[in-house]
Order: structure tokens, then sequence, then C-alpha cells
């Protein structure tokens, strides 16, 4: 059964964000966590922007939190995200990796540990690399990985240099992803 | 899946406790109760650096070569830090703390985990331009003497000079940070006055006690490192070593909230994280 999505995603991330978050339904049974590059700029606005528009509860991550099912976790501004081991959230305010904090990879390796092949890995438009070496923890340690397609993604980088190191399971279109996401819980169920 | 590398996993979340445990056992510095994820991913990227196969083969080493010790230790001290880190939190520093240590006529104050000490001089300067650094005493400690090296000689380099400039407006500096230093060779090189009043001193929180009563304890971006056990011990470390009505200053993104003497703080700024030791 699968227990948690994680998203990463840089330039034209709002816009893709909009486009899968609020789609995920009330009951939703998996815990999403989310890294958006958005610089040294504060995010609650847009964070409390989702959380209205959706029907699951949207926050900013915090310090030793408990990951739940059915809510999204946006990782703060400037400060490193990762998975523990016993489902909390750690932050840290190590060097940036990639040119950035929070970084894409961090997440996703830390949570290809945690959740192994219990774990979505998403990743979507964005103007650097990052997150392409973490997608591919996340395809070793047996979990599901999507990428956008670089041709219609408002960034190409990000998607495409996954692509290059690896082979995600899924290349899909924004409007694609959600609907995917339902399909892959009910064959997981 | 590749079972492989699911046994590998496996195989390093037995391993890690006990190569901490033997750093422990044999150099006394203790990570034993730091979050795992930070050390696991710090163990790991140390692991592909050095072409090591598993930790036991780090640890192996480690017990006989205290050279590899000495640049695992640099790996998991925390020494990322910035001139004016937050300066929002310096702001309401100057409004909700300043007014309260003017009406002691000497004022101690304890800078834990200070790094390679950026921080220590934005207080220094913070406290000299409210004319209030002549009556301060500052220990500013770290358990990693490398980084204290550096916080004493107060020698930077140059990169960050733009991003510390806005950090100290930002913070509601009173002059220009440029009034502070000299630059030399490339590097900028504060005021040596500004640490007249600082010890620099070896000290480890994990495994160090109360050394002094202070009226103000900094020690921001410290304890997210550490599990909440660890963090609850090191809480308490500075409810003791904090003077009635002391104030304690941690990271924005830290806080008392899941310790157990919460209820002995006063919130002063719940955002910043400014927190006063209440009265008994």
């Amino acid at each position: 059964m699968l227990k948690a999505i994680v998203i990463g995603t840089s330039y034209g991330g709002l816009e893709a964000l909009k486009a899968i978050i609020p789609h995920l339904p009330k009951d939703f049974s998996l815990a999403v966590i989310v890294v958006l590059h958005i610089g040294d700029n504060n995010n609650q606005s847009f964070v409390n922007y989702l959380d209205k528009k959706s029907n699951i509860k949207v926050k900013e991550a915090e310090e030793k939190e408990e990951i739940k099912a059915g809510t999204v976790y946006f990782a703060p501004p400037n400060y490193h995200l990762l998975i523990e081991d016993d489902s909390t959230i750690a932050l840290s305010t190590d060097s940036k990796i990639n040119h950035s904090r929070p970084s894409i990879d961090v997440l996703f390796e830390t949570a290809a540990w945690q959740y192994k092949n219990q774990l979505v890995g998403i990743l979507l438009t964005g103007l650097n690399k990052d997150g392409a070496l973490g997608l591919k923890d996340i395809q070793k340690f047996g979990g599901i990985t999507i990428v956008e397609d670089p041709e219609t993604a408002i960034a190409t980088i990000m998607p495409a240099s996954a692509i290059e190191i690896m082979k995600p399971d899924y290349i899909l279109k924004l409007d694609q992803i959600s609907e995917k996401i339902s399909d892959l819980i009910r064959l997981n169920s | 899946m590749d079972q492989n590398k699911l046994e590998d996993l496996e195989n390093i979340d037995i391993e890690i406790p006990l190569f901490l445990e033997a750093i422990f056992q044999k150099y006394g510095y203790d990570f034993r109760d730091y979050s795992k994820a930070h050390i696991k991913r710090r163990l790991m990227h140390r692991m592909a650096i050095g072409k090591f196969d598993t930790v036991s083969q780090m640890q192996d080493i480690i017990l006989r070569d205290k050279s590899f010790f000495i640049s695992l230790l640099e790996d998991l001290s925390i020494n990322v830090t910035e001139m004016f880190r937050d300066p929002e939190f310096y702001s309401s520093f100057r409004e909700q703390v300043i007014p309260n240590l003017r009406t002691y006529p000497f004022i101690k104050i304890w800078h834990a985990g200070c790094a390679t000490g950026e921080e220590v001089y934005s207080l220094a300067i913070l406290l000299k331009e409210e004319n209030l650094l002549d009556r301060c005493q500052i220990y500013a400690t770290d358990f990693n003497r490398r980084v204290l090296d550096i916080a004493k000689l107060g020698i930077y380099p140059t990169n960050d000079l733009d991003k510390f400039s806005r950090n100290y407006i930002e913070s509601g500096g009173k002059g220009k940070l440029s009034d502070y230093y000299t630059l030399k060779y490339g590097s900028l090189k504060f005021d040596q006055s500004l640490t007249k009043k600082v010890v620099f001193a070896d000290h480890n929180l994990v495994t160090d006690s109360v050394f002094a009563e202070v009226n103000l304890i900094l020690c921001r971006n410290v304890l997210i490192y550490f599990n909440k056990d660890l963090q609850n011990k090191v809480i308490n470390l500075f409810y003791k070593s904090l003077s009635s009505s002391g104030f304690l200053c941690l990271g924005t993104k830290e806080s008392l909230r899941f310790t157990q003497i919460e209820s002995n703080f006063a919130n002063i700024d719940s955002i910043q994280k400014i927190y006063k030791k209440k009265i008994h």
C-alpha cells in the first residue's frame, strides 16, 4: 500500500502544483511532501491559497512534526526537509545543494530510505537539475517515479535532466498526473 | 525493486548506531542522539567520497586513524551560518529584548553553537549600536575547535558580503556594515574591538554541563539537528543556565512546543522564537 508522495519543482511550479494538489480527494490516503524552490521568498501566501482551494489540508512543514496521511506539507523556504525513520519531519540549514535550499534531492533521498516501495516521486517543471538524483534513488528502493513531460513543462531542464539519467515509470503531461495518482492508489491498495 | 539495495539499507540502519557508539567510546564526541536522517545523509556521503562499501568499513578506519575522525567531525558539525541570519529576528531582538537588558548593570550572554562566529559579530555590532557592549560578557561556544579559531580571527571571505550588508540593513542596523570591518586581500576582517568582551570556548552541548549563569542564551539552528530526547536535555541545560527572567532565543523553525519544559517559559515573540524564563 502506498504511503506518501513527494513532489519537487522550481520555475513554473506554482502553476504545476495548482494543477495537481486541488484535485486530490477529501479522503486521500497518502501524505504529500513538496519542495518548491522559491528563493528566499516566503511561500506562506501560496500555501494558504492552496489550502483554501484543496479538499485536504495544505501546510508548511514544522520541525519534528508527525507526517500524517491526507495532508500536504511544504518545505519552509531556506530549510532542507528530511524524512526521519519515525515518519517525522526534520529540517536543516545545511549548505545549499544544487544551488537550492530546500533541495529536492534531499527530500527524495530521505523519503526513498523511509518509504521504499510505498512511495511515489514526482518531478515537475524547473530550471535546474535538482531532483534528478533523488528520483533515481526513489526508483532504486522500489518507489514509483513520475516526470512531467518536458515537451509541455513550463521549464524543461528539471524533468529533462531526470530522464537523462534514469528511466521514469511514467512521463506525463501535467493534466494527466492527478489521474495517474488515483490509478496508482487503486492498483496498490 | 532491488533486494540487495534494500538489504544494504537495512544493514546501514544497524551499523550507524554502532558506528556512533564507537566514536563516543573512542573520542568522547556523542552523536548518538542526533537526528538520524541528518547523520545518515552525512555518513552516506562520506562513504561515497571515501569509496567505502559499508559503514562497518568506515568504523574500522575511524578507530585507528584520528585524522579520518577529524574530517568526519567536520561532516557531522553544523557550520553553516551568516551575518544577521534572519534579519527579522534581530529587529525583534532590538525591540523586545534590548530594553530589558538595558536595566542590568552587567549582562552575561551565552552564544551556544556559534560555529564560525558570524552571528557573534552580528550580536556584538547590535549591542555596540545600543551602547550595551561594554556592559556585556559574551561566551561564544562550539565543540568544533577549528571553527572557533575562525570565529576568533573574525576574517571572512567577501563572497556573501552583499547578502550580509542587506541582512544588516533589514535587521535595523543603525550605520553601515562597512563601519565594522576592513577589506584586505579579498577578505573582510571585523574590528577586534567587537570581540574584546567575547570569550570563545570549547563547549559541547551534548556532553558538557552548566558553566555560568547568564541573562541571555542564543542557540539558533542547532537543536534542529537533535532528536527530541536530546532537545529536551539541552533545553533543560539552558533553563538551568538562565538567570531569573533570562531570555532564550532559538532558530525561527525551532520551538519549545514539543519539549517538557515549555510551561516554564513565556513566549515573547512566537514567530522569531524568543522566550523568557518565568519567575518561580
